[in-house]
């Protein structure tokens, strides 16, 4: 049922989509609706939207009944202290949005063009399911309970109904049968490969910055193709596949050889990712240090080979951290300088991460 | 509003029980506008809810915002409105769907003590129309009275008229001026239907000479009772007078909204909207102005009709445990329920006993006074009197007695910037009934007042507010001096005061100022 309110609501709910978007870079680099996120809502809070009018400033008081002598705290413990706060009627209005509609919001904020998907086969994947009713079809489907109904309901209907002798007969108008209806599934064909440096000098606020970003950037990814996929792996001396979980938490202490990470990811693709059905989005973020020259050259090499040709882009994030020495972004810099698949991003603090989503998305690929 | 009655009329043994309870109210003298009740789902009580009560308004966001904490916290599990109830003739209130039957029986006992209310006090006749729809004095009531109350059309008619300008202005224009509007609702005279604020314009046949008048004195003691400069004092008093007379406006006026209305170039759009927000601001004050009175005392009489009359053995455990949510006064807030109610009996308990008058009052034995009852029983007669003639101010004026405080246990409380906290501050009578009453004055609004429609000669609108202790809330007070200039269009000044001192905020249209006055030029003309 449409209500009246509905109307007002959608007014409101556009106001509610201005406030955010004025304050999506704030949204973006506090990290805040990271961990907001339901299957496929973000709750936003916003500060509580009111008529300005003339009312009194300060804190009141005012007068209230129980137990308790001067001094003593008012309110049941719980709620009391924490939302009490200094300024009495400063609600904070939590805010449902769809991870769709923020991506738009993104989108728009960013100016963040629509990617045109590869040459691919279909987005969808279909299936015959027998779903329906129809009055032709063979035998073989015929629906036995819809057809003794209709023909209860003649036989009624045309008083040739005996409840002494109940028979009933279906004749050929009585029939019906089951009928396909074609269902679609939309299925995954977007895949983005995390890869992170977990050596010792990646720290804490390193790695908050990429699990940011990467909320981004897959936010921005679902709405550009009908679903994503997300595979993480996560690197030292050695490379391994971990859950989303495992990826943002581990810390290793080893040493750090890149070239194991792209030699795990080239074989994911490789087993299951073929580059005719998926597009392919691996995003690397490491501080920039890497073991030695040779590795360098080594991941640079398995670059070219065997990620470059498949994927859509290759993005490459450096966090800034006291303990890298950044090399790494240079050296990519200088080898790829040509290669438009190729995005490096540099990302000093948490403020860089709206420009560094930008340099990512920015291309449209 | 036909279709909407007929889609949500009660169910049948609803109606029986509403023709018993309105039997039942009958029965104790409560006296009422007829009610109809209708049935609704939890939606549509949000929606309604929203619109505060009016299944019809004008279009607005914030109708939209209520609807979504309202039905955000339901779908949370963390309220949901049991009852509502319409000032209007007929009155509407609104049962919702899925409500144990003893709730519903509770929500009409109550509703039928609200629209008792709503038909005999004093403060709701504001609310009275005239057959056009208009509202009518209240207090000159001419012989052939006969008011009728129809908001819920009233309502609707100014929903239709909001709509039509925006379809011809366009929505955001519109909607941006409601906004405006609203951020000045408040700028109103709460009791304006009450009081004769301006006498018609008196004789003002010929302009007064401005000859001083001269004590009668034989000429050589002439310039010793009329001295000179009493002569030259007096007459620039008269000066001022008259230029005072020429101010627009000659007294200030606390109703800003409507001297906007008279003196502001206003296109007609912009009037009708104007008119349309300052109506329903109207319409909204004597709810605010008996807010503790009026929900004491439906309270009062659904707690009697419930226990004596209406609900049967079965039900009494359901009834008392909603009772007691509904009187709560967890965490130290102060219930409006709970203190109107306990208020009504307290007065009840009194008048019955005759612990009223110069006897009472003299009494000094506190054994004698809690053992006074000289049997009068004149509490029913006094609680209804005071439904009529009083509103939360002098309710609480005149009834709050240091007994009362005490045995309710009242407090004020005060935050604590050391404590990071609401702290109790005294439980001391005086203080106690002082801070209610500044809470309820004004229906809890500042006091401001427009002064001159010319300030500096500039045109500027001069408004002042009449500080009593609290400082205006600073970056509020900033939108809504935007708000006046977009509807005065030239800029705006007011007159207050923050942290001790007298300020001038100013607002040109594109920058706020404040400047702050020296005390002593302040009072004008007195310091002389």
């Amino acid at each position: 049922m449409s209500l009246k309110i509905d109307q007002d609501h959608s007014r409101f709910r556009d106001i509610v989509r201005g406030k955010i978007r004025k304050n999506l870079r704030e949204y973006i680099s506090s990290g805040e609706l990271v961990g907001r996120q339901g299957k496929d809502l973000v709750s936003i809070p916003i500060p509580h939207i009111e008529i300005p009018r003339f009312t009194f400033g300060q804190q009141q008081g005012g007068v209230g009944q129980g137990d308790g002598a001067p001094g003593d705290p008012i309110g049941d413990g719980e709620s009391g202290r924490g939302q009490a706060g200094q300024q009495a009627g400063e609600h904070l209005l939590e805010v449902d949005v769809t991870l769709d509609e923020l991506a738009d919001l993104l989108g728009e904020e960013l100016s963040l063009p629509a990617i045109e998907p590869r040459g691919k086969s279909e987005l969808v994947s279909s299936k015959d399911r027998y779903t329906g009713i129809r009055t032709v079809g063979p035998e073989s489907l015929r629906h036995f309970r819809r057809t003794y109904r209709e023909a209860l309901k003649r036989s009624i209907a045309t008083g040739s109904y005996d409840p002494k002798n109940p028979r009933i007969v279906p004749q050929k108008d009585d029939k019906r049968f089951r009928a396909a209806a074609t269902e679609t599934d939309p299925v995954a064909s977007c895949v983005v490969i995390y890869m992170m440096d977990v050596s010792g000098s990646m720290g804490d606020e390193q790695k908050e910055i990429v699990r940011i970003e990467s909320f981004w950037i897959d936010t921005w990814l679902r709405r550009q193709y009908r679903g994503i996929e997300s595979r993480y792996i996560i690197h030292d001396a050695v490379a391994r596949e971990v859950d989303r979980d495992t990826f943002f938490r581990t810390r290793e202490s080893g040493g750090t050889m890149i070239s194991s990470a792209y030699k795990l990811a080239a074989e994911l693709i490789d087993n299951h990712y073929p580059p005719a059905e998926w597009n392919i989005y691996p995003f690397h973020f490491s501080d920039g240090d890497n073991w030695s020259m040779d590795d360098t050259l080594l991941s640079v090499e398995l670059m070219k080979q065997r990620l470059l040709p498949r994927v859509n882009q290759f993005g490459y994030g450096q966090v800034e951290s006291p303990y890298g020495s950044g090399q790494f972004v240079n050296d990519l810099r200088e080898h790829f300088a040509d290669e438009p698949r190729v995005v490096t991003s540099e990302i000093r603090d948490r403020d860089a991460i709206t420009q560094s989503i930008r340099d990512f998305l920015g291309g449209g690929r | 509003m036909a279709e909407f009655a007929t889609k949500t009329g009660i169910p049948a043994y609803l109606r029986r029980e509403q023709r018993r309870v309105e039997e039942v109210a009958k029965g104790y003298g409560l006296d009422f506008f007829p009610v109809v009740f209708e049935m609704l789902s939890y939606d549509q009580m949000n929606e309604i809810a929203a619109y505060g009560g009016f299944p019809n308004r004008y279009p607005h966001w914030r109708f939209g915002m209520d609807y979504e904490r309202l039905a955000k916290s339901y779908e949370y599990g963390l309220s949901k409105i049991y009852e509502m109830v319409i000032n209007s003739n007929p009155s509407y209130a609104y049962l919702l769907e899925g409500n144990s039957f003893t709730d519903q029986k509770l929500v009409m006992c109550h509703v039928y003590g609200h629209v008792d209310f709503f038909k005999n006090n004093y403060a709701f006749r504001a609310t009275d129309l005239d057959s056009q729809g208009r509202t009518v004095d209240p207090v000159h009531q001419p012989p052939d009275y006969a008011p009728n109350r129809r908001w819920i059309d009233k309502m609707a008619n100014h929903g239709a008229a909001v709509r039509r300008l925006m379809d011809r202005h366009g929505i955001s224009p519109v909607e941006e001026l409601i906004d405006q509007c609203l951020s000045l609702e408040n700028l109103i005279d709460p009791h304006a239907p009450f009081v004769v604020r301006r006498r018609a314009a008196e004789e003002m046949d010929e302009p007064q000479a401005l000859e001083v008048p001269r004590l009668r004195a034989k000429d050589y003691l002439e310039p010793f009772i009329n001295p000179g400069e009493y002569l030259e004092a007096e007459k620039q008093r008269l000066l001022e007078e008259r230029d005072k007379a020429k101010r627009t406006p000659a007294e200030p006026r606390r109703d800003v909204l409507q001297f906007l209305m008279e003196h502001a170039p206003l296109e007609r759009w912009e009037r009708t909207v104007l008119g349309v927000i300052r109506e329903e601001a109207y319409y909204f004050v004597p709810q605010m102005q008996t807010k503790i009175m009026n929900e004491g005392w439906a309270s009062y009489w659904h707690s009697r009709m419930m226990t004596e009359r209406v609900a049967d053995a079965s039900e009494i455990v359901e009834y008392a445990d909603n009772n007691a949510g509904v009187m709560s006064t967890a965490g130290g807030r102060l219930n409006p329920y709970k203190l109107g109610v306990e208020l009504f009996r307290h007065i009840e308990e009194r008048w019955d006993k005759g612990q009223f008058g110069r006897d009472w009052e003299e009494c000094t034995e506190l054994d004698q006074k809690q053992h006074w009852d000289l049997r009068l029983g004149l509490g029913r007669e006094k609680i209804f009197e005071v439904r009529k003639l009083y509103s939360d101010v002098t309710f609480i004026d005149e009834f709050l007695t240091p007994e009362f405080a005490l045995e309710q246990g009242l407090f004020t409380y005060e935050w604590s910037s050391r404590a990071e906290r609401f702290e109790i501050a005294s439980r001391e009578f005086k203080q106690i009934k002082e801070r209610l009453l500044s809470q309820l004055t004004n229906a809890g609004s500042p006091e401001i007042d427009v002064v001159d429609a010319n300030h500096e000669n500039r045109g500027e609108l001069l408004l002042e507010h009449h500080h009593r202790g609290v400082d205006l809330r600073n970056d509020y007070a900033g939108e809504c001096l935007r708000a006046l200039v977009r509807l005065w269009k030239r800029p705006v000044c007011l007159l207050t005061r923050r942290e001790g001192k007298s300020v001038m905020l100013r607002f040109d249209g594109t920058a706020h100022s404040a400047r702050e006055l020296s005390e002593t030029k302040e009072p004008k003309g007195e310091a002389g």
